[in-house]
């Protein structure tokens, strides 16, 4: 007498039954990793594009700008959780600080990168029609800087969406707090695996999403693409 | 702050079972092996493509995926799959994020040899495998060595992690901290975050000194080679 096969494998990588009977769950999940993503991010370009604007402007500073964000991609984020943690306890803010921090190089580097691909003729003939620097950071340079700032906020996005998971070390960590749980709870497959692919999609859309947004912040590349 | 002074001048806190030595040995094992195992598989591979100039696309492809996924993932999912727990998961799980740069350095390595230079080897008469070990490998030292720093450099980074799944590592020490509290654990909290930070920042530093060392002066001075590409 032997049971069906299904019986016997009682735990599935992947199942209905999970998502029908947790929608809430997974659904507060995703809206916090989303969130803590979204925060993370934003924070890091709002302080990563200045940096490379001053890198951009006062070349002596361009080293220690990269190599100051740097030293902080190398250390782990888990140390970064470790050295803040004591003094900032272990709420949400405890774990967008280590994600900026992350984030952070590869803004500063391809913005950075972008500004200074801004073709040495354009600069000259803006300054020959009087721009200002201030006018001609935000009418010439920032504009042709688009795609290097692009690339910098696909990949600090990307990763963050992975990194964000480590949250869970204080309780934070959106789908991480899906995975981890799952891992704690007896080896939960389905949790586990519907963290993760949630986790992978939801990179994958907002790198989607931004490139979209790319497209439509410049038209000019199109159209030059369309007339070759 | 002054907690964690005192916690990491506590002898018995390095030499106990379990203590700071011990994670450090297993921190170290489990990141060598995990860097060791992305350069079996990715080496030979990327090299070959790089010989054969093709795939360059598809590694662009898979170094952008496996961007998006979570280390916590891959560490809970293995275990339960065929690899089975214990220490081999852990650094499959590793290896997995170590693959990618190595991978991406050896192609480019190899594909920057200048066409001249390989011309001038088949002219010469060398054939494709005399090609690929005295021209080519040598050329894309360099390359190499700037990908095995950046991945032993994320490596190390990302053992910490291995504490989630009880993996072993300086990880532990934080780990355990945060299991006894703020109060009783902030202290070796920050102990192990900076022994953490401590070993990664040393790692950089070490390779990078290592990688001056190995590129030779010719090759130094025309081209600036940097170390990571994200």
């Amino acid at each position: 007498m032997s049971l069906p096969r299904v019986a016997q494998s009682d735990n599935p990588w992947f199942s209905w039954q999970y998502l029908e009977n947790n929608p809430d769950r997974i659904l507060g999940a995703l809206t916090e990793h989303v969130s803590l993503t979204g925060q993370s991010v934003l924070l890091a370009a709002v302080l990563g594009v200045p940096l490379a604007i001053a890198a951009y402007w006062f070349r002596p500073l361009t080293g220690p700008i990269l190599a100051g964000a740097g030293v902080l991609y190398t250390i782990p984020a888990l140390a970064v959780f470790a050295f803040i943690a004591p003094y900032l306890g272990v709420g949400a803010g405890t774990v967008v600080i280590p994600l900026v921090l992350y984030a952070l190089l590869m803004i500063i580097r391809n913005t950075l990168t972008g500004l200074v691909q801004v073709p040495a003729e354009v600069r000259d003939a803006a300054q020959g029609m009087g721009y200002g620097r201030l006018a001609q950071l935000f009418r010439i340079d920032l504009p042709l800087a688009v795609p290097g700032i692009l690339t910098g906020l696909r990949l600090a996005t990307v990763s963050t969406v992975a990194m964000t998971t480590i949250g869970v070390v204080v309780g934070h960590g959106g789908l991480g707090q899906l995975i981890l749980g799952g891992f704690r709870n007896n080896f939960f497959r389905a949790e586990i695996l519907t963290g993760t692919v949630l986790c992978v999609a939801l990179a994958l859309v907002l790198d989607l999403l931004l490139l979209a947004a790319g497209r439509l912040a410049t038209p000019w590349a199109r159209r030059r693409a369309a007339a070759a | 702050m002054r907690q964690a002074i005192v916690w990491l001048n506590d002898p018995l806190n390095w030499t106990n079972p379990g203590g700071i030595l011990d994670r450090l040995g297993e921190h170290v094992t489990l990141s060598a092996g995990a860097v060791a195992l992305g350069c079996l598989v990715a080496w030979p591979v990327g090299v070959w493509l790089g010989h054969r100039g093709r795939g360059g696309n598809a590694i662009v492809v898979l170094s952008n995926l496996t961007l998006a996924i979570p280390v916590l993932a891959t560490l809970t999912i293995l275990p339960l799959t065929a690899v089975g727990f214990g220490r081999p998961a852990v650094i499959v799980a590793l290896a997995i994020f170590a693959v990618p740069p190595l991978l991406a350095t050896a192609y480019t390595g190899v594909r920057e040899v200048d066409p001249q230079t390989r011309d001038a080897a088949v002219g010469m008469g060398l054939s494709g495998g005399q090609l690929l070990r005295r021209v080519e490998l040598p050329l894309a030292v360099p390359y190499l060595a700037a990908g095995f720093r950046t991945a032993s450099v994320q490596v190390v980074a990302t053992a910490t992690l291995a504490v989630f799944v009880n993996g072993g590592g300086l990880g532990q020490i934080i780990g355990a901290g945060f299991g006894l509290g703020m109060v009783t654990g902030g202290g070796q909290i920050l102990a192990g975050g900076f022994l953490v930070a401590v070993l990664a920042l040393l790692v950089e530093s070490g390779l990078a000194l290592a990688q001056r060392a190995l590129t030779p002066r010719s090759l130094l001075r025309p081209r600036r080679l940097t170390g990571a590409s994200t």
